[in-house]
């Protein structure tokens, strides 16, 4: 790979990009509303055009204002349709911006052939071309999208800075903040303009498909790992940086490792965006699906556990011999914990015997003096629970187990204290309720819910 | 508790009248509302309702679903278009009087995944009286901090909002609107899908902020628990059916009115009227 001054330069002008259109696409998906990305991002064409159709000029300025009126716009049909038509926003959105791309679309062919506007470029965008559009700034020479674009982003930080307060009271309750005297609309319609000017200048560079892309991944994935609003925003920029580099980086080696020419910057950052969700989508602590399936594993082990250390009391209360490991390490299925496997279950075996509760003896595991004491409270909370339920009038006599046996692993000792109030000596079947073990203040833990 | 709050009432309208009459005004209502008529999509969702509320005690709001109760809150705080009608908060419009009033949505309405702590939601009671631009200080975070002690959250301060229980959620809900200092408080179901706990702490809360001569306006869907709880009820569907102290308008008489069939005629009238004469539309 050989890196010169104009990847540098492509990587800049990407990155700005996709870090102002995270910035202002996270509040989108906060506000529940990502379509509205694709949606403007579309609907700009006439505004463009107009622009140009009526002030004759294709000066940044001109048409970032025609950006701007459209998206208000868009905002204010989907808003009319969705209450006047009683239809839901995702598809008034979708009426709107298709009819205004439409619109765009004919005003461009019919009076303005000579414009010069690319399909191919609106879809793609010419980030690789950026850096040799450029002008002298203060003796250097530097993109001319940088310019606009790092102005926009400049605009979006302002704006975000400035309106961090009520941007964050009207994305969680716009109703409560109307009624303390906070416009909604009105930063709701402040924000369509925001987003309407980013898009339009981004567009230009890396084409309206990584726009919608850098409007909402960042957002997502961000939401993913955080849970205060700004750092939700810091991480969001985190994220569109690393698909700007890892787009660029990956656009210009991974096809040449197959034998193919340089891919599109933009078209690989968005591809970048896909893989950067997918692994979040994994990874992300408590809600991703590798921390979920841990905390299902670990759940499992522990009932998986207890339900080992009750089974070798059981035996123990009718005075039966040790338990052999092959009759122990079983399949069992449990509500909470789903199915605990003979995997889980030699598992389990194997952390009871260390941690000193169950020994191997002559003929098989019994209890020790530790794993009884756990054992014991647990064998209470059962029958307790037996008890209870059974006083309650709801459960038969012949079903109380079932509910029992999973209630056990959720039990603490203060619920045992509550529990054991009313209840008699022995459970509906007509065995003891053991005491509680001189550890009951100790408290287990409940198996990791 | 409750017993001797009831007394109360009974002694304190004298000290006021003369108050009003030494004064030489009427006494002021927190709550006047004239002739209001909300609709959506011109089936009106309330109509003509005419009351004024009784100031410093506690109202209970009660009809079946769909009656209008939660529009009634969302009209009065200028949340809903109103088709006619006006309201009035001690004798001006509800924009002059912001500073005295606090509303508790319901629960439901918003997103709890919302990434915001406990602390930075009951902030949110103080925008107002910070304004426009002017970013959260120090000083915000400590009344909110108190607030929330109020509603015995102070513990929660740092957490995200969706590790809490809809029963700490509420709480929340109120410590936003007690930061606000408000002299009334609308609340819009307060006391749905809480834990028993929080449903006393709730009474409790709703006893002291009357105890400091507050109004408290209570959206409510147990009738168990209205004699208990309510000063003051407000009986509505579509219109007002019934309004007064509890014992006086809780009668059976107005709960058949409330509840019962009898309106069957009117419903299907403001059905028409959502479809439009010698419409055929859908009736929702």
């Amino acid at each position: 790979m050989s890196w010169t001054y104009l990847d540098t330069g492509i990587v800049v002008v990407a990155a700005v990009s996709a870090m102002a259109c995270a910035l202002i696409g996270s509040f989108l998906v906060l506000r529940r509303m990502s379509m509205m990305g694709d949606a403007i991002s579309h609907a700009v064409l006439p505004g463009i055009a107009a622009a140009f159709l009526v002030m004759l000029s294709r000066d940044t300025a001109v048409i970032l204002v025609g950006a701007a009126l459209a998206g208000v716009l868009t905002a204010a049909f989907t808003q009319l349709i969705h209450q006047a038509g009683n239809v839901d926003r995702g598809a008034a959105m979708g009426v709107v911006f298709t009819t205004m791309f439409a619109v765009g679309l004919i005003l461009i062919v019919r009076s303005a052939d000579s414009v010069h506007i690319d399909v191919h470029t609106v879809f793609y965008g010419a980030v690789e071309l950026t850096p040799l559009d450029d002008i002298a700034v203060a003796g250097v020479r530097l993109p001319r999208a940088l310019l606009i674009l790092a102005a926009v982003f400049a605009a979006d930080l302002t704006f975000v800075l400035l309106l961090f307060k009520e941007l964050n009271l009207t994305s969680f309750d716009a109703d409560f903040a109307r009624a303390i005297g906070f416009n909604s609309r009105l930063i709701h319609y402040a924000l369509m303009v925001m987003v309407a000017v980013t898009i339009v200048a981004a567009f230009e560079s890396v084409g309206s498909i990584l726009v919608i892309a850098m409007l909402i991944v960042p957002g997502v994935v961000a939401s993913l790992f955080t849970r205060r609003l700004w750092s939700l925003l810091l991480a969001g920029q985190a994220v569109a940086l690393l698909c700007a580099v890892g787009g660029h980086v990956t656009a210009i080696t991974v096809p040449r490792w197959f034998g193919f020419s340089d891919t599109s910057t933009a078209g690989m950052m968005t591809v970048v965006a896909g893989v950067v969700v997918a692994a979040a989508l994994v990874a992300a602590p408590e809600r991703g699906l590798a921390a979920r399936a841990l905390h299902r594993a670990r759940v499992a082990l522990a009932v998986g556990r207890e339900d080992l250390l009750v089974e070798l009391m059981r035996v123990e209360e009718r005075g039966g011999p040790p338990v052999g490991g092959r009759e122990l390490v079983r399949e069992e299925s449990s509500r909470i914990a789903g199915r605990s496997t003979r995997v889980d279950r030699t598992v389990a075996l194997l952390v009871e015997r260390l941690r000193g509760r169950v020994r191997s003896g002559v003929g098989g595991y019994r209890l020790t003096a530790a794993g009884r004491r756990l054992a014991t409270g647990l064998l209470r909370s059962h029958r307790l629970w037996e008890s209870y339920l059974f006083a309650q009038g709801d459960t038969a006599v012949g079903e109380v187990h079932f509910a029992a046996h999973q209630l056990e692993h959720v039990t603490s000792a203060g619920m045992r204290a509550d529990l054991a109030r009313g209840a008699g000596a022995t459970d509906p079947h007509g065995r003891p309720i053991p005491d509680a073990p001189d550890a009951d203040a100790g408290d287990h833990s409940p198996a990791g819910c | 508790m409750p017993a001797g709050n009831r007394i109360e009432p009974a002694s304190a309208p004298s000290e006021a009248y003369g108050a009003a009459v030494n004064a030489s005004a009427p006494a002021p209502s927190p709550l006047v509302v004239r002739d209001l008529t909300i609709a959506y999509r011109r089936r009106p969702v309330l109509w003509d309702v005419d009351l004024a509320a009784t100031d410093g005690v506690i109202t209970g709001i009660v009809g079946p679903n769909g009656a209008g109760k939660s529009t009634l809150l969302k009209g009065v705080l200028d949340l809903v278009p109103r088709v006619s009608g006006s309201v009035s908060i001690y004798g001006k419009p509800y924009r002059q009087q912001r500073r005295l009033v606090a509303y508790v949505p319901q629960r439901e309405s918003v997103d709890w995944d919302y990434p915001v702590s406990a602390l930075d939601l009951v902030a949110m009671g103080l925008y107002r009286s910070l304004g426009w631009l002017r970013p959260v200080r120090r000083a915000t975070r400590e009344a909110a901090r108190a607030a929330m002690d109020l509603v015995g959250m102070a513990d929660y301060a740092g957490r995200q909002i969706s590790e809490l229980s809809g029963g700490q959620q509420q709480r929340l809900f109120l410590a936003r609107a007690l930061a606000q200092d408000p002299q009334i408080y609308f609340m819009d179901e307060p006391f749905a899908g809480v834990d028993a706990a929080t449903e006393r702490a709730i009474v409790k809360l709703l006893q002291r902020l009357r105890g400091a001569g507050k109004s408290v306006f209570v959206v409510h869907h147990d009738l168990q628990t209205v004699r208990s709880y309510f000063d003051d009820l407000l009986m509505l569907n579509l219109r007002v059916v019934a309004h007064g102290p509890v014992a006086e308008v809780f009668t059976n008489d107005n709960l058949q009115k409330t509840y019962g069939g009898r309106l069957t005629l009117l419903d299907q009238a403001v059905d028409a009227l959502g479809r439009g004469p010698g419409g055929r539309g859908r009736s929702e």
